[in-house]
């Protein structure tokens, strides 16, 4: 773990020679003002409850797995809350449903204004999450993306204010991509490849191309999905017109168990493969419908003390739901939230962004700590994969998927498996 | 080669299309006779969904979808008896509005019941494949669904146009004064209306349930097609609905084939157009109450 100092506060040095008598009058006929009228309200705002604002989509093609995200932002507010609080302060969290872009960076605002939230997370969408993080941006507010996968998130857009949570699409491209590998399916194979048509569909498509042209596998097509299909015959029927050796699913949310259901109704012999995916999506879609590997962040069969226990504790608050990845994914950064007020004993953003930067470790209930990486704000993880077991081994859903083992392993580096600064285009 | 992947487009199309038939139907008929422009609809297809899943380990598959939807057509006579039948001779506006609060309160209610995850229900594995026919694929279970839309389009059309039942629905759907007028009471006629068609809905739902996910909010995504069915059908035009059921299907296939991005956009852009060239919809008939 790194020393973690914390900012200066006179970031503008030399500032103070420019101090005139004018402007100490201008300052202290301000602070006046301040005491007058704004100091009554710090008060309260010090001694009422921390506010976090956490926004996730409840509605849409996504709207499942905001339901899970929220629990488990939830279990992790009131752990945090039966455990003291922060700062001698209960955790307030209030959750809504982000929508779209437009109505995220809406609400963003308002929680940042009107509600006067302290700090922002959640969201699963890469486009909501972009609209928010220039939202968070412009406020100087930080906000923990929890759940969106787009590159570009942690690349190019990126940004001060902003920390992200989950594996991003290279990662999970690449992940797979080895576990394919290893089983003969991409050196010389045709790859028909089917996209969400939005920001995130369009990275994880743009990482598989790089991974197939690397690999001399070829993209002999590519269909871009609206995220409001529901029937997916014709895309289906077009799949049977390429005939390539594997198909290779770049969907999100809803598109993933729909496509499965019918993929398996038709009974094509093209195996499928997926760089993207959601526990959620494997249990919606049911034994048999559901096939061959899938990236993971988490999964609840992972044999590792702490993420057992939270599987323990999950169950135990929700009527014995079993916690899916977005569920693991808002807990964990909520806890990452509270470890960063409590180092730095402040609510200060500025001072608790230079402390996620400052490479502090976080048990994220895996086998090694994670942490951020100083540079485009990623959460450095171990990642893992999950292969469908066929359906006549699967006595109950849960038990769906077989977790593979954690990758990077334990003797390389956990960023091997991420983009380094010459892939990355983030400039913070 | 390429026109035989088109055609083949044009195919599949005409088998979803005879799935999208099986709301828009229901709607078409409330509305024509009602007056009513149900937005609840869609609460009714996810319900029958929802009770297939239910009855599915129990029953098995055909007893499910046949006894599914018979049950929301039971909950069709309360909808009828006790929210509907208030507002035949009101402001259109109130009805929708009504409909619409009842979709909303409908999704919240399958949410607290069955929670927000999708429930899991699968294809028995003797329907599940594809058949080729010609140089044509066919999914067995999609062929299986034509043919059970085909017999209740059958039923359906015998019922409305070779019966005392149905003369006495057409000529409702006309003039309701004139009926009236005969000493004929419309109410009995449009409660059996409204099972008919919340239960087609429903069974839209159960046959649809094995081959998409089954949650919450499934009726908000079929309500839209099923408008956009009876506004380029027609109002009052059995075979309205049906040709622009079929036609959206192709039009959407056939989109994309050449630009699946805009699939989904396609059956809006050819209302507009319809719309524009013929605002009564393809075989829409002038319907008195409606002229005013």
């Amino acid at each position: 773990m790194k020393h973690f100092s914390k900012s200066n506060s006179l970031g503008n040095g030399g500032a103070s020679n420019l101090l005139t008598r004018r402007s100490l009058l201008k300052t202290g006929a301000g602070a006046a003002a301040f005491s007058a009228i704004g100091f009554p309200n710090v008060l309260r705002a010090q001694s009422g409850p921390i506010l976090i604002g956490h926004l996730t989509p409840l509605t849409g093609f996504l709207g499942v797995m905001g339901e899970w995200a929220s629990l488990g932002a939830q279990l992790a507010a009131e752990e945090i809350n039966e455990a003291g609080g922060l700062l001698g302060r209960k955790v307030e969290i209030q959750t809504e449903d982000s929508i779209n872009p437009e109505n995220a960076a809406t609400k963003a605002q308002r929680m940042i204004e009107r509600d006067k939230k302290d700090l922002l997370l959640g969201e699963i969408s890469s486009a909501s999450t972009l609209a928010i993080s220039q939202v968070a941006e412009r406020n100087k507010k930080l906000f923990i993306a929890t759940g969106p996968r787009s590159d570009v998130l942690r690349g190019e857009s990126c940004n001060r204010y902003m920390f992200c949570t989950d594996l991003p699409n290279t990662v999970n491209v690449n992940v797979v991509g080895e576990s394919l590998k290893r089983e003969g399916m991409v050196d010389g194979k045709k790859f028909f490849t089917l996209t969400a048509d939005y920001v995130f569909g369009h990275d994880l498509l743009a990482a598989a191309e790089r991974f197939f042209a690397e690999n001399n596998a070829n993209l002999v097509g590519n269909e871009l999905i609206a995220t409001d299909v529901t029937d997916f015959s014709p895309f289906i029927l077009k799949i049977r017109q390429a005939q390539p050796d594997v198909v290779c699913l770049n969907l999100a949310g809803n598109q993933v168990p729909n496509f499965c259901k019918q993929y398996s109704e038709f009974g094509l012999p093209y195996p499928t493969v997926g760089f993207g995916f959601n526990t959620v999506d494997g249990w919606a879609a049911g034994p048999g419908n559901i096939t061959g590997t899938w990236p993971a962040v988490w999964y609840h069969t992972l044999d590792v003390e702490g993420s057992q226990e939270f599987v323990a504790r999950f169950k135990k608050r929700f009527d014995d739901k079993t916690p899916e990845n977005h569920a693991w994914i808002d807990y964990i950064a909520m806890k990452i939230m509270a470890q960063a007020v409590t180092e730095t004993q402040s609510l200060d953003n500025e001072e608790l962004v230079d402390y996620l930067e400052s490479e502090a470790e976080f048990d994220v209930l895996k086998a090694r700590k994670a942490y951020f990486r100083d540079w485009d704000h990623q959460l450095i993880q171990e990642a893992y994969t999950v292969t469908a077991r066929p359906a006549a081994d699967v006595d109950n859903v849960l038990n769906l998927m077989e977790l593979g083992a954690a990758v990077p392993g334990p003797d390389q580096a956990l960023t091997v498996i991420f983009p380094n600064e010459a892939q990355n285009p983030c400039s913070l | 080669m390429q026109i035989v992947f088109l055609l083949e487009q044009v195919v599949n199309g005409l088998v979803l299309g005879g799935y999208y038939l099986l709301i828009a139907l229901g709607l078409s008929l409330i509305f024509s006779l009602g007056g009513i422009v149900n937005l609840s609809h869609g609460a009714f297809y996810a319900l029958g969904a929802y009770l297939f899943v239910e009855l599915l380990p129990a029953l098995g598959f055909a007893p499910a979808a046949l006894i599914s939807p018979i049950l929301v057509a039971c909950v069709g006579i309360a909808f009828e008896r006790f929210i509907l039948r208030r507002f035949y001779r009101e402001d259109p506006i109130l009805g929708l509005l009504v409909t619409f609060g009842l979709a909303l309160l409908a999704e919240q209610a399958i949410r607290m019941i069955w929670g927000g995850a999708p429930l899991l229900a699968s294809l028995p594995q003797s329907v599940k494949g594809s058949v080729i026919i010609g140089d044509f694929l066919f999914s067995r279970y999609r062929l299986l669904m034509l043919g059970v839309v085909a017999l209740i389009l059958l039923g359906l059309w015998l019922l409305l146009h070779r019966t005392s039942f149905g003369r006495v629905i057409r000529a409702g759907i006309q003039q309701p004064d004139m009926v009236a007028a005969l000493g004929i009471r419309l109410q009995p006629y449009m409660t059996a209306i409204v099972m008919l068609g919340v239960g087609l809905a429903a069974l839209g739902g159960a046959l649809f349930a094995p081959i998409t996910i089954v949650h919450p909010a499934m009726g908000e995504e079929i309500i839209t097609i099923a408008f956009v069915v009876v506004i380029i059908g027609g109002l009052g035009s059995f075979w309205g609905v049906v040709a622009a059921a079929l036609l959206i299907g192709v039009v959407r296939g056939v989109t994309i084939h050449f630009y699946p991005s805009a699939g989904e956009a396609s059956m809006y852009v050819l209302m507009f157009l319809i719309l524009l060239l013929r605002p009564r919809g393809l075989l829409g008939e002038p319907i008195e109450k409606f002229e005013k």
